[in-house]
């Protein structure tokens, strides 16, 4: 026991020694977290977009004067021909071109009917559609104003509630994200690095012939950075707090549980890294090619996976990052306690066990 | 000149002996691209819907049916009270709740008009406003059939007017997410995959000693950054094609736009991710430090290059700073060339600012790395 404490001693001073990795290390997720906080949202705001107006009439007018007075469009330009609605795409000026058709208050009011078109940039589909929606509902409602009470027969009124969110803030569902995408490569990142990188400089086989078991080897390199990757878990949950004014419906203690349960999960999985790998770059690119994109996209993070053809809905069962996402939103949004997430739970323990029973079956003690 | 190629020679032997990195390189990005570009999908599908029904009345009946028809919603059980509805919401397994209350037709035709109580997950804002919009389609067109039926005598006075709108999709008239994603991960793909090459490289040379030994051969300073950056550009190159095939072939992407104005943007662009690796591998000490630097950055750009979600939402500043992040033009470049046929003149500003960013980079590159200790 004492040898392994004095092995745990030295590793931590390795890590102390080297402040340019430690200050990346703390920095980073902060400066990363309160970038994102801010910056990404799935909302559209302040859409650019264009008007080709072949009537140029007060009906026309009025309705231009309401998609500008929203916030999510701002007009751009107009465009005088329908030839020139290629070219402005082409230079990317604008996402939509509104084109109204010739006399266009002098159809609605003869034949009660007038079209206009509703032209995306739909080489992002996620985006064209979102305006395409969002420009009709202000039609419909421009529309609805016309008609006054025309049309109201029966009327069956939905009363929506919004609940876990109230406001749609699309930063509840990104600092869950950010929060999983650092603790994960972070982690597996740093711990696959530390062991590689002791079997490149051979000093892996001074451990070796020490008389540490290789269990406490792995262990022992493994503990700092559990201790490193529970604080940078608390900086983040007070920045959410703090800062994004994240609510923390359950309870702290379980939170505190499960983040240290994904953090071991993540570092077993560095670990099981590092032993297939032989040298740094190779660890490195394994963590960081064969992981970023797969947890940024199969976590639920940004994507929904309820929507996602179904083999990559199985293929996302595979990513500890789901899971942790899952629980993490259960117990900071809709204030669940475990009851809830057991199975969530059950299995990123199943998974962290897998890690190791692996790492251990292919930790190697001879070296070739 | 020789000796530039003799270096080249050196660097491509290295990267080929190195036999666990090869599937690293050229296998896994391409799977990445094949299997990732399906799941960037904004699209609501499949929404988890449930109803409370207090009243079991045909309108109820009907307003559920029409729930059931449509594609949209899955619709699961019928839960016996808001409690256990709530609880199977806290569970995950519901997404939207309605619940119909008692009397509902009966108040319905008395009244003509009653209030339905929707519960809405917002935790994912945005996929909650989609639901939304869904379920007050569905209610308008259901509060149209019953105007039919309910009413005996169709009191046909004015005719309402009707702005009729027509969606038209550019480009993309599908709206096949795919058409976008696979160009904008293949960006991703090459970014990546020669950043974090080029990052590691000088810093390798220095943690296991063997940069000194190369400092003391007559090898100049810029033969030996061209001699070790161009490899990388040569594997940059190569993924892009093989994507751009994989693009074709599998994806069936359009390509309408000049494929030589791809490769001319995408050689310029490749220099400004090599030089910023090389600068990341100049100010660091080891592989460590260099690999952590160039995640922060990547995840950064990833997120900030309007490729997942769009740049104008973005707040003022974080919208400046995207004026500096590479991919963003990549994506933009990729976008506009692959698929709406964009010429030279269109993308002029993009190639001005990345060449650029190129010299800039490559500069500070040059700068910044010594032979002497």
């Amino acid at each position: 026991m004492k040898r392994f404490i004095g092995f745990v001693k030295k590793e931590f001073y390795h890590i102390f020694r080297d402040r340019r990795s430690l200050f990346i290390l703390f920095g980073m997720p902060i400066a990363q977290i309160m970038l994102f906080g801010f910056a990404i949202t799935n909302e559209i705001n302040n859409v650019d977009i264009a008007i080709l107006d072949h009537s140029k009439d007060a009906t026309t007018n009025e309705i231009i004067h309401k998609i500008s007075a929203s916030k999510y469009f701002s007009i751009k330009q107009m465009v005088t021909r329908e030839a020139d609605i290629a070219s402005v795409f082409k230079k990317g000026q604008v996402k939509a071109v509104l084109n109204f058709e010739k006399d266009f208050s002098k159809n609605l009011i003869k034949e009660h009917k007038a079209t206009i078109q509703i032209i995306t940039d739909a080489t992002d589909p996620n985006t064209a559609n979102t305006i395409s929606n969002y420009i009709n509902a202000i039609l419909q409602k421009y529309q609805k104003e016309l008609n006054n009470d025309l049309t109201i027969t029966y009327q069956i009124v939905p009363k929506t509630r919004m609940v876990y969110n109230p406001e749609l803030k699309s930063v509840y569902m990104f600092v869950p994200g950010v929060m999983t995408i650092i603790l994960m490569l972070v982690s597996a990142m740093m711990t696959s690095i530390s062991i590689t990188r002791e079997k490149e400089l051979g000093t892996m086989e001074i451990l070796l012939v020490s008389p540490l078991k290789p269990l406490q080897v792995i262990v022992g390199k493994v503990f700092p950075y559990i201790f490193l990757s529970v604080i940078n878990a608390i900086v983040i949950v007070v920045l959410s707090i703090f800062i994004f004014k994240m609510p923390i419906e359950g309870s702290l203690l379980l939170l505190a549980f499960e983040s240290v349960l994904f953090i071991i999960s993540a570092l077993a999985l560095g670990i099981l890294i590092s032993t297939i790998s032989a040298t740094q770059q190779t660890a490195m690119m394994i963590s960081l090619m064969g992981l970023m994109l797969p947890v940024i996209l199969l976590s639920g993070f940004i994507f929904p996976i309820a929507s996602m053809p179904l083999p990559l809905q199985v293929i996302s069962n595979i990513i500890p990052a789901k899971w942790f996402i899952i629980i993490i939103k259960g117990i900071m949004l809709k204030g669940v306690g475990l009851e809830y997430v057991w199975k969530e739970t059950l299995i990123l323990v199943g998974m962290t066990a897998f890690f190791m029973a692996i790492s251990v079956k292919k930790y190697k003690i001879r070296l070739e | 000149m020789k000796t530039i190629l003799y270096i080249i020679q050196k660097e491509f032997k290295q990267i080929f002996r190195n036999k666990g990195m090869l599937p690293i390189i050229f296998v896994l990005p391409l799977l990445q691209l094949i299997i990732l570009s399906n799941a960037a999908t904004f699209e609501v599908k499949n929404i988890k819907f449930a109803y409370i029904d207090n009243d079991h009345s045909p309108t109820s009946r009907a307003l559920v049916e029409r729930f059931n028809a449509s594609a949209y919603f899955d619709v699961l059980t019928d839960y016996h009270s808001q409690t256990i509805a709530s609880k199977a919401m806290l569970n995950g397994d519901v997404d939207v709740i309605v619940e119909i209350p008692r009397h509902f037709e009966r108040e319905l035709q008395k009244e003509k008009h009653h209030s339905l109580a929707i519960t809405i997950n917002a935790i994912d804002g945005a996929a909650a406003g989609l639901e939304n919009v869904y379920v007050t389609q569905i209610i308008q067109d259901f509060n149209q059939e019953i105007k039919v039926d309910l009413m005996q005598i169709s009191d046909n006075q004015i005719q309402p007017i009707n702005i009729e709108t027509i969606p038209l999709f550019w480009y993309n008239e599908t709206l096949n997410y795919k058409t976008f994603m696979v160009p904008g991960i293949l960006v991703l793909l090459v970014t990546m995959i020669t950043l974090f090459l080029s990052g590691m490289n000088i810093v390798r040379e220095k943690e296991i000693g063997t940069l000194e030994q190369i400092n003391v051969t007559p090898i100049k300073k810029s033969q030996f950054i061209i001699g070790k950056l161009f490899p990388f550009w040569v594997i940059g190159m190569g993924i892009l094609t093989v994507g751009l095939i994989i693009a074709k072939v599998i994806f069936n992407v359009p390509i309408i736009g000049s494929l030589l104005l791809l490769y001319f943007y995408t050689s310029i662009y490749i220099l400004v991710i090599l030089g910023i690796g090389l600068f990341i591998s100049n100010f660091t000490d080891t592989q460590q430090q260099a690999m952590f630097i160039a995640w922060f950055f990547t995840v950064i750009f990833i997120l900030m290059s309007g490729l997942f979600t769009p740049i104008e939402s973005m707040p003022q500043w974080a919208q400046i700073l995207t004026e500096f992040n590479p991919i963003k033009y990549f994506v933009e470049v990729m976008r506009m060339v692959m698929l709406k046929g964009s010429g030279f003149l269109d993308i002029l500003p993009q190639i001005l600012k990345t060449f650029l960013y190129a010299i800039i980079m490559n500069g500070l590159a040059v700068w910044s790395y010594k032979k002497k200790k």
